[in-house]
Parts: C-alpha cells; sequence; structure tokens
C-alpha cells in the first residue's frame, strides 16, 4: 500500500494533506496499491472521513502524549516506526513546510534517501520528477531505494475528492515512543492577523526596485486600499529595507493567487515569477517594454509607475 | 556562544535558469553566484547572536573551492571562521552531503569544542531537498526545528518561532539546538570597508571529507514550459488609467 501521511493543525485538516491524498490516487493507481493515510496525533472522526472521501482505504492513527501537539522530531519518528511495521510500497507527504519537515526527520531516522516536491512520479524504477528553484528548475532523479519517501510540490494538483469515497476502516498504531521527543514540540501560539493576507488577497499591487523608496509606496497602498487588496514587493525593495519581507512575493517570500496581480517597477526575474504565476491576471506597469514581466503580463501599461499609478486611483475614484 | 552556520554557493540567474546541453547543471557562463537567501540571514542571525551574547561563528560549507568566496562574504559581515569541505563541482545528493557536513562539524567540534547552535537555511536555493539541516542535526543528536522567522537566547534555551498562515508558533529547545531558518528572520547587512578588510585576511579552513552517495542519482535538469502570453499593452503612461480601470472593472476587482 502506499501511505499518505495526514497533515493537520490540532485536529484541522491542511490543503496540503488534501493534496497529497489526491495526488496519493492516483499514485497508488499506478502502483496497483491500495492506499492509506496515517493520522499523526489524532483520532477525530472528520479527519478519518474526510481521508476516505479522498479515496484512503484504511487510516492507521496514533495518539500518545508527546504527539499532543505539532512536533518535527516526534511526527518523524512516528513515520520512521511505521515504515518497518506497516510495509507500505511508498510514503507520500504534502510538500509543505511541515510536511517536508517530517518527512526529512523519517529520512534522517531511517538513513533513505528522501524526494521533495515532486510532481511526476514513474513508480517503475521510480523515475522522478521534482521541483528546484522554487518551481524555475526541474529535476529527474532516480531512486534506489526499498521504501520511496516522497512529497508531492505545493499545489502540484488541485485537491479533490474521489469519485467514490470510502469509509476507511480505523487501525490504532501503538507507538512507542520516547518521551524526549517533545523536545520540539510546539510550546505556544500567537494569532497575528485575521483577514486578508498577501497569499489569499483578491487583489495585489506589487512594487520593485522602480519605487525607489520606502515613501514611494504610498500611491500603491492607496491603490491596494480602493481595491481591498495589498501590497506586495519583489526582493530589490526588502533588501533595501522599503519594506518588511513579510510583503515579498517571490520564491523566498509569499506565493500569491489573486485575480489579478498588479505589478510595478518590477523586471520579473525568475524568482519573483514563481511567486506571482499562481495570479490568474497580471498587469503589468513598468518603463521597459522588453522587461520580462511584460512579456509575461495578460495586459502593460508602458510608463512611469509614479504617474501611472495615482492616475489610475484617480480614474476609479472618479467611476465611483 | 558557539554558532555554526552551513551555507550553500548558488548562481544568481535572471530572468530565466538555462541549462547546460547535457543537462547536467545550470548554465553559469553568465552567471554570477550568491550565497542562498535564507542562509544569508543565517548568517546574519549568527552574527547578531555573538553581538548580543559573545562567541564566535564559522561559516561552513560545501562547494567548489570557488565557494570560497561565500565565506569571505559572510567574514565580510562579521563571521569569524570559514571553513569549506571542498567538492570538484558536481552536485551532491542530499545524504551524501549531509554525511559530509556531519563529519566537518564533527571536527571542528573535536578542536575548538561543541558549537552551541547550528544555522541552517529552511532550503537551499537550488536544490531545495529540504532536508540536509534535519539529516545533520539527527546524526549530532541535536533537536532542530525549521521555517525559523525569530530566535531569541536565554541562558541555555532557544526559543524559535516560526511563521503559520495565522500568526507563529514557538518553539523551546535546550543547546546544543539546531534551527532552520527563512528569509525574513532579519534584514542581513551589507559589508562595511572593516568587513572588507576581514573578509581579505579570512584565513579559508579546508577540510578534505569523502562521503558515500546516497539513493538519490541526478539524471537531468530541464526547465518547465515557457510561458507564453499575447500581452495586450493598454497604452503608454497616465493616458492608459481608464484602460486599466475598464479592465479591473471587467474583472469584478472594482
Ligand atoms: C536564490 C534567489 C532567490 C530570490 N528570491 C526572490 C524572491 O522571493 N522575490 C523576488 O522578488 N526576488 C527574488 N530574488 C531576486 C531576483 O533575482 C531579482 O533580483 C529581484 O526580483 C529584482 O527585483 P526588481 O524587479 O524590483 O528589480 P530590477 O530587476 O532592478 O527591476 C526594476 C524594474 O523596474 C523598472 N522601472 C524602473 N523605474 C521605473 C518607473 N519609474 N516606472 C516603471 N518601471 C520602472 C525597470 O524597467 C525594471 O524592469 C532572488 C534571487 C535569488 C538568487
Ligand atoms: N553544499 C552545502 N554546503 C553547506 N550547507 C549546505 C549545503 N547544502 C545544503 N546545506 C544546508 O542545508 C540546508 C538545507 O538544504 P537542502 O536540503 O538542500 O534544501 C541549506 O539551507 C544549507 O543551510
Amino acid at each position: 500500500m502506499l501511505l499518505v501521511i495526514l497533515e493537520h493543525d490540532q485536529g484541522v485538516m491542511a490543503e496540503a494533506a488534501r493534496e497529497a491524498l489526491t495526488f496519493g490516487r492516483t499514485l497508488a493507481g499506478r502502483m496497483g496499491v491500495p492506499m492509506h493515510a496515517a493520522l499523526i496525533g489524532s483520532e477525530e472522526a472528520a479527519l478519518v472521513a474526510e481521508a476516505g472521501a479522498h479515496g484512503a482505504g484504511v487510516v492507521h492513527t496514533v495518539v500518545h502524549p508527546v504527539l499532543s501537539d505539532f512536533g518535527p522530531e516526534a511526527w518523524g519518528e512516528v513515520i520512521a516506526v511505521m515504515v518497518p511495521r506497516l510495509a507500505p510500497a511508498a510514503v507520500l507527504a504534502g510538500g509543505s513546510d511541515r510536511g517536508n519537515e517530517v518527512m526529512a526527520q523519517a529520512a534522517a531516522r531511517l538513513d533513505a534517501p528522501f524526494v521533495a516536491n515532486c510532481l511526476d512520479v514513474d513508480p517503475a524504477g521510480w523515475s522522478i520528477t521534482r521541483i528546484q528553484w522554487g518551481g524555475s528548475l526541474l529535476e529527474d532523479v532516480t531512486l534506489s531505494v526499498d521504501v520511496p519517501l516522497l512529497s508531492c510540490g505545493l499545489h502540484a494538483v488541485a485537491a479533490e475528492a474521489a469519485e467514490t469515497p470510502t469509509e476507511p476502516a480505523v487501525e490504532e498504531f501503538e507507538a512507542d515512543l520516547d518521551a524526549a521527543l517533545s523536545r520540539t514540540v510546539v510550546r505556544d501560539r500567537v494569532v497575528l492577523s485575521a483577514g486578508v493576507t498577501l497569499s489569499t488577497a483578491p487583489v495585489v499591487v506589487g512594487g520593485g526596485r522602480g519605487v525607489g523608496s520606502a515613501e514611494g509606496f504610498a500611491p500603491l497602498e492607496d491603490l491596494a486600499d480602493l481595491l481591498g487588496g495589498k501590497v506586495g514587493c519583489s526582493r530589490a525593495v526588502t533588501n533595501n529595507g522599503w519594506r518588511p519581507h513579510s510583503d515579498q512575493v517571490g520564491q523566498t517570500g509569499t506565493r500569491i493567487a489573486p485575480e489579478i496581480y498588479i505589478a510595478s517597477g518590477i523586471s520579473g526575474a525568475i524568482q519573483h515569477w514563481v511567486g506571482a504565476m499562481g495570479s490568474k491576471h497580471i498587469l503589468a506597469i513598468n518603463l521597459d517594454p522588453e522587461a520580462n514581466i511584460v512579456q509575461k503580463a495578460d495586459w502593460a501599461v508602458i510608463g512611469d509607475l509614479h504617474e501611472v499609478i495615482p492616475a489610475i486611483s484617480e480614474e476609479i475614484r472618479s467611476r465611483r | 556562544m558557539r554558532i555554526c552556520c552551513c551555507v550553500k554557493r548558488v548562481p544568481a540567474p535572471g530572468a530565466r535558469i538555462n541549462v547546460t546541453a547535457d543537462g547536467q547543471a545550470v548554465d553559469v557562463a553568465h552567471l554570477g553566484f550568491t550565497t542562498s537567501p535564507h542562509e544569508e540571514c543565517g548568517v546574519e542571525e549568527a552574527v547578531q547572536l555573538t553581538e548580543a551574547h559573545g562567541g564566535e561563528v564559522t561559516v561552513l560549507t560545501l562547494g567548489p573551492p570557488e565557494a570560497a568566496e561565500q565565506l569571505r562574504y559572510a567574514a565580510s559581515v562579521g563571521a569569524h571562521h570559514g571553513v569549506l569541505v571542498p567538492t570538484d563541482g558536481s552536485a551532491w545528493d542530499p545524504q551524501r552531503t549531509a554525511r559530509a557536513l556531519t563529519s566537518a562539524i564533527e571536527t571542528l567540534e573535536e578542536a575548538g569544542g561543541p558549537f552551541d547552535l547550528l544555522i541552517f537555511g529552511n532550503e537551499s536555493a537550488d536544490s531545495g531537498g529540504f532536508q540536509v539541516g534535519v539529516r545533520v542535526a539527527f546524526a549530532l543528536g541535536r533537536p532542530i526545528v525549521g521555517g525559523i522567522k525569530g530566535i531569541e537566547i536565554d541562558g541555555t534555551t532557544v526559543r524559535a518561532r516560526r511563521q503559520t498562515d495565522a500568526g507563529f508558533e514557538v518553539y523551546e529547545m535546550f543547546m546544543p539546538a539546531a534551527v532552520g531558518v527563512k528569509e525574513g528572520i532579519n534584514l542581513p547587512r551589507y559589508p562595511t570597508m572593516r568587513g572588507r578588510l576581514a573578509s581579505k585576511r579570512l584565513e579559508v579552513g579546508e577540510l578534505a571529507i569523502e562521503a558515500p552517495q546516497g539513493g538519490q542519482s541526478m539524471r537531468r535538469l530541464h526547465r518547465p514550459a515557457d510561458v507564453v502570453s499575447e500581452t495586450v499593452i493598454l497604452g503608454e503612461g497616465p493616458a492608459a488609467a481608464s484602460a486599466v480601470v475598464d479592465v479591473l472593472a471587467d474583472l469584478g476587482v472594482l
């Protein structure tokens, strides 16, 4: 069987887990084996049901005092203990930070390879295509190993329930875990912002080096406010200290997925692009008609953002 | 406090990443090199922690001899020591890299005493395996948490913050410990004049280490399909504002 790790946060299933189940269903089909799921630190009926809705035939639940909350070492140890006992043909997690981290922990414990962020997995000979450079480059690898440990790239597939949902059998998995594993369990949580975030904003107004200064972002803020959106920026901007890193879009920043991304004064370097390409539409504002972002955008305005952006805001106000 | 920060030399591509004809490497003919961004912040964090609590920062890299450049850069922003584990420049798989870095850290600890904190990037910018730090920390018996965007040291306790969608999670580990950090944990400083001198004077230590290959073999690198877009030019300058607002109206975001 293929074992899929169900990422959840205190009993609430992560989108990455649904993606992993969706990816896993196809993979299990290609392998000709059933799909099972592992539910670590929870027995939530709702999670079990959702795993079934996504095609898992059996859910292995593990509860233990050190699994009271998420802990990368404890979760990794559980997977490492499951591999020899449940003898899965492969193990798959979602490609979120948590998913990749627990698989790395399991792999370290098993001294086995772990392939992060797979896009395509051919079980015959384990030829795999995976993501490098946050998606700007792909790598084909092969694996020589008994039980491949994999994660699927985040959003590589859209989560989708199975055509025929199952009511999974629940099997309790007894794990004898060292209490010392609690040393990396979450101690505390701080909730900061509710509401629209950069990753969920319907509109993002982005500014790059072309904005020129921290103060230069005021018109972008104004436009974002008018559209109920958020301001994003390039790494050139954060490196200059004009905006906090939490505004950065890209490989080492946030991945955005707005209805429209208005990218101004941004050249569209590949590392920025991988964070922006999830946008449904892109409008570029740039002095340079040859800029990479202009080439990739749906619409472009060639001109100085310091003039164009205020003019757009003014036009919106005049129409209201 | 003794801190070891592991950094990787990576190319700095622009609009696209090109691959060599044999598909075995990124074509770096026209590219500069840099330190992987999360790790650049790792070095800054290490330097700030030693500025606050005393101690020394050792920066460790496994790569071609040219990776000494990244060690010198780290020295220019305040790192005290730089150590290179030289390779022939070929990409090592994650298990092999982790084994070699583990031996390197063991060797450095035998000579200079244990490191209180090991700092890694959450993932390397190029290969992005999301695992080398975890493997090294596990082999050395140290606790590690990734995704860290804030570190406070209080006596022997490391309090580390990890960003989540809603805010952050807090972890507490006793040193010796390890973390995987993310860009945004700080804003790395630029080298000063004095820093540049320090970087010239840095004696790069070298540790020749062989390590057995792991089970993952790279076959080929290739680019994802290019995005081709028929860009509609809405106009030039502020005169285009009306056309822009028409588009926004059509999309229903007004
Ligand atoms: C490993 C790695 C990871 C990285 N991760 C990220 C990341 O997550 N996010 C990210 O953004 N970058 C990232 N980068 C950096 C990236 O390579 C680029 O350096 C960066 O995105 C450039 O920012 P920019 O487009 O604002 O600046 P530039 O490339 O300098 O472009 C400025 C643009 O503004 C235009 N312009 C100038 N003035 C005006 C004006 N008045 N009006 C209109 N247009 C104007 C210019 O024509 C130009 O196109 C990463 C780099 C590396 C090596
Ligand atoms: N060649 C290397 N030299 C030094 N550190 C490395 C190297 N490769 C990976 N690392 C460290 O391990 C982290 C995770 O790398 P990876 O598993 O490739 O994503 C990086 O952010 C670095 O801190």
